[in-house]
């Protein structure tokens, strides 16, 4: 399978879940907010954690951990929100995802990044990663945000 | 701005201008059909006007399609403001022509192919109707002996630009020339002449058609315009003589008109008056003095009295400039119920031909402003509501003379504001609704027990229930069966609603009451576990201490008897799959209305009433069922707004509305 091609500055914003590291094309990234608790959004999928109110926006939350099939872990002092611009088709979102800390922007060659391995298609990560970015020793799992929020509805009816 | 997005936006202005255009068109139009040929020289000049600037727009963006069909029939527009008669074939011709147009230009916008030469037999029709006309009106002028054996009449329309005072030229010289060489039939066109007030006397808004003889030679014709060259739009032309009988031959059959595409709102931009944008910019005026009057009294002083009072007199300024300004903002995403009411002319004339029927519609109240996504959605059940009148309830001219009334039908659609809501009435004088046959149906349908007696009024609001049609046969115009239950599900959608009334033999009338706006709700807060809800304040009907009723199991759920009905009772937090750890002791239960029914919502606690701004889920987010949208409460945090309709959908489906009978609850 070829692998969608990353966003074409290679700035990458990066952060922890679950002692791994990932990152999303920085383009994407609207805002970065400390954690505030989301009122929970009932009938959805488990992964949403609820809507928040930014700026008189009502934005979606959802558990990366969850989402990327690892346990829930306990909110702690370095959990944040990072709010992210979603494109289904033609329209556009704003939603957001809970992250255990913020790493930093890394900025990554486009001969760095590998294609995603495929024996793992349907486990976690894989399906919502478009590449492993190898930096020094670090290796970064690429996710393409558009992915790791699918159509709401349509997930809903899966779910 | 780059250039494409700023061609981008100019393409939406031409969409959205020649669709306003086409409307007025397609008015002008109507009015034309009916008026047989004694229509002011403004209706045909804002007609043609319509079609030119469609024509000129479809050009400049390269719609070519449309720019030929478009030349085609302002060729045809021309002739009649020139002061050829204006034949019923030529209006349904170019009644064809808008919907072609609409048709042309609503895939061009969807960004779909148009096909070439699409229009090409339409063309050749209004071409062939033209020489009709043009032959009709030489026959004519020949009669009167008036024009000179051989060559035909010069047909002269005269439009000197603006500035052409300014030049030293005038036309008042040109037009006693023209006087001299034996003009006729000499038609001003004033409507570009602005109000009094803004009137220049050095800029010329007058533009002039005229006849003369055809004997005056090409040459003398030159002469007259010799100095206003390029000053002004000019056409000369002689009018053609061709055998009318020729040419009405040659028209092919005019296509069934279709239907009128909906009312062109669904694009994102709106078209606001200057007017509404003052106002705003005057409340937003206020609002930064009384924030900056604000400012001034935020520092570290002491609170004394007289800062206590004048903070408390900024508040209520804030408080008041802020409802106004709400209040504007409301009224900037409204527009005129006339917009909808363009579409029902159309519909009454072409119906009205087809089913051999004479109806007239009159409408009032066009202005009455109601929010936009208000009027997006009542097109469709307005169109119904007229089409079962003119279908239905207007009688044939036979029948009604019978009956001792007029000939001609009327349906009336007036539009009045009502308080908070907007009443939209539309009522006909034909035979009334046939409740006798109504209840039969009924019957036969199973919606109603064999044996029961309703009174007149259930009977006539069983038109509203689903797959309901008295129709003996299902016809093209209605009895599909779909009809008024759409009506009611819809404007129950808007938070309307509908009543009816009828006299047998004197006609029907249909009332749908709509809110001002979607925006805002009145809405009481609800405590359901550790979590705030809102419930729609005027779908609620009473509250009552819930643990303390007698209920019993039924389906998949309780339900209660209250005084002598059964409700259905929704335990919110376990649909929503709310934590019930907070649970009160004393849980309360909220009766409301869901599409004529009462439920009973089990919360544990009513907080506030207050008013809510609606805020779509589906934004950001999606469809959540159960769900109207979200709010935000004056501490930041977010409320979620109950769908009850939806809610007694469920409830409906596990089939908790059929009646128990009552001893077995009384037992319970």
């Amino acid at each position: 399978m070829p692998a969608p091609p990353i966003a074409s500055t290679g700035q990458l914003l990066t952060f922890v879940v679950a002692g791994e590291e990932f990152g999303v094309d920085i383009l994407r990234v609207q805002e970065i907010r400390g954690w505030s608790r989301p009122m929970p959004l009932p009938r959805t999928p488990a992964y949403i954690k609820g809507v928040i109110n930014i700026r008189g926006d009502i934005v979606p939350i959802a558990d990366l951990r969850e989402r990327l099939g690892l346990h829930a872990v306990e909110v702690g002092p370095t959990t944040v929100i990072v709010v992210v611009r979603v494109s289904h088709g033609d329209q556009a979102r704003t939603m957001g995802f809970v992250v255990d800390a913020m790493s930093d922007v890394t900025t990554i060659a486009r001969d760095a990044v590998k294609p995603p391995p495929d024996l793992a298609e349907t486990a976690g990560a894989a399906g919502m990663a478009s590449g492993i970015a190898v930096v020094d020793d670090r290796m970064i799992t690429i996710l393409d945000v558009d992915r790791v929020f699918p159509l709401p509805n349509l997930d809903a009816q899966a779910a | 701005m780059t250039i494409d997005a700023a061609i981008s936006g100019l393409l939406d202005t031409f969409f959205d201008e020649s669709f306003e255009g086409l409307d007025r068109a397609e008015a002008a139009l109507l009015q034309l059909g009916d008026a047989a040929g004694g229509v002011s020289a403004e209706v045909i000049g804002d007609l043609f006007r319509a079609i030119h600037s469609i024509k000129g727009g479809a050009g400049a963006f390269g719609v070519d399609e449309v720019t030929g069909l478009a030349h085609a029939m302002e060729s045809v527009l021309d002739d009649v403001r020139g002061g050829a008669p204006a034949t019923a074939d030529g209006t349904t011709a170019l009644l064809v022509g808008v919907d072609e147009l609409r048709r042309a230009l609503d895939a061009r916008r969807a960004g779909k192919p148009i096909a070439a030469g699409m229009h090409a037999a339409l063309i050749a029709q209004l071409a062939a109707l033209r020489e009709a006309t043009a032959a009709a009106a030489v026959t004519a002028v020949a009669d009167d002996a008036a024009v000179a054996e051989g060559s035909p009449a010069w047909r002269v329309r005269f439009a000197p630009h603006v500035e052409l005072m300014r030049c030293g030229n005038d036309p008042v010289r040109i037009l006693r020339e023209l006087a001299e060489l034996g003009a006729t039939d000499v038609v001003a066109d004033t409507s570009r002449v602005p109000a009094l007030a803004e009137l220049d006397a050095t800029a010329l808004n007058l533009a002039w058609t005229l006849r003369l003889p055809g004997t005056v030679s090409r040459a003398q014709l030159d002469d007259v315009f010799a100095w206003v060259d390029g000053q002004c739009e000019l056409t000369l032309e002689r009018e053609q003589a061709v055998s009318k009988a020729q040419a009405v031959a040659a028209a092919p059959a005019a296509p069934p008109a279709a239907a009128p595409a909906s009312v062109a709102t669904s694009g994102g931009s709106l078209r606001v008056g200057v007017d509404k944008v003052d106002l705003l910019m005057n409340m937003v005026g206020e609002l930064v003095i009384t924030q900056s009057m604000l400012g001034e009294l935020d520092d570290d002083g002491p609170l004394s009295p007289d800062r206590v009072g004048r903070i408390r007199e900024g508040l209520s300024l804030l408080a008041r400039t802020t409802r106004a300004l709400q209040e504007s903002v409301v009224r900037l995403r409204s527009m005129p119920v006339g917009v909808v009411f363009a579409r029902l002319p159309r519909i009454v004339h072409d119906l009205g031909r087809r089913l051999g029927k004479d109806i007239a519609i009159s409408l009032a109240g066009e202005s009455t402003e109601l929010d936009r996504t208000v009027l997006e959605k009542l097109g469709d059940p307005l169109v119904h509501i007229v089409r079962n009148s003119i279908d239905h309830g207007i009688e044939t001219p036979a029948e009604r003379v019978a009956a001792g009334k007029p000939a001609q039908g009327t349906v009336t659609v007036r539009a009045e504001h009502r308080g908070s809501t907007v009443a939209i009435e539309i009522s006909d004088d034909g035979r009334g609704l046939d409740l006798p046959r109504i209840l039969a149906t009924a019957k036969a349908r199973g919606l109603v027990a064999p044996d029961a007696q309703p009174h007149d009024d259930d009977i006539a609001k069983l038109i509203f229930a689903p797959g309901f049609s008295t129709a003996a046969q299902v016809s093209e115009v209605s009895g599909r069966g779909v009809g008024m239950d759409v009506v009611w599900r819809h404007i129950k959608e808007l938070r309307g609603e509908v009543t009816l009334d009828s006299t047998p033999g004197r006609g029907t009338r249909t009332v749908l009451s709509l809110p001002l706006t979607l925006a805002i709700i009145e809405g009481q807060l609800v405590r359901l576990g550790d979590q705030t809800y809102v419930v729609p304040l005027l779908s609620i009907l009473e509250t009552v201490e819930y643990d303390s009723q007698p209920r019993r199991r039924w389906g998949v759920g309780d339900v209660i008897r209250l005084r002598d009905q059964i409700v259905p009772v929704v335990d919110l937090a376990a649909q929503l799959g709310i934590a019930t750890g907070a649970r009160a002791d004393h849980r309360l239960l909220m009766i409301v209305e869901a599409e004529g029914a009462p439920i009973g919502l089990v919360v544990d606690e009513l907080l506030a009433q207050q008013q809510v701004v609606i805020k779509s889920l589906e934004t950001n987010f999606g469809r959540v069922d159960g769900l109207a949208g979200a709010t935000i409460l004056g501490d930041g945090q977010v409320a979620f707004i109950l769908d009850i309709v939806a809610l007694a959908r469920d409830v409906r489906r596990t089939g908790r509305t059929a009646d128990p009978a009552s001893d077995d609850l009384q037992a319970a």
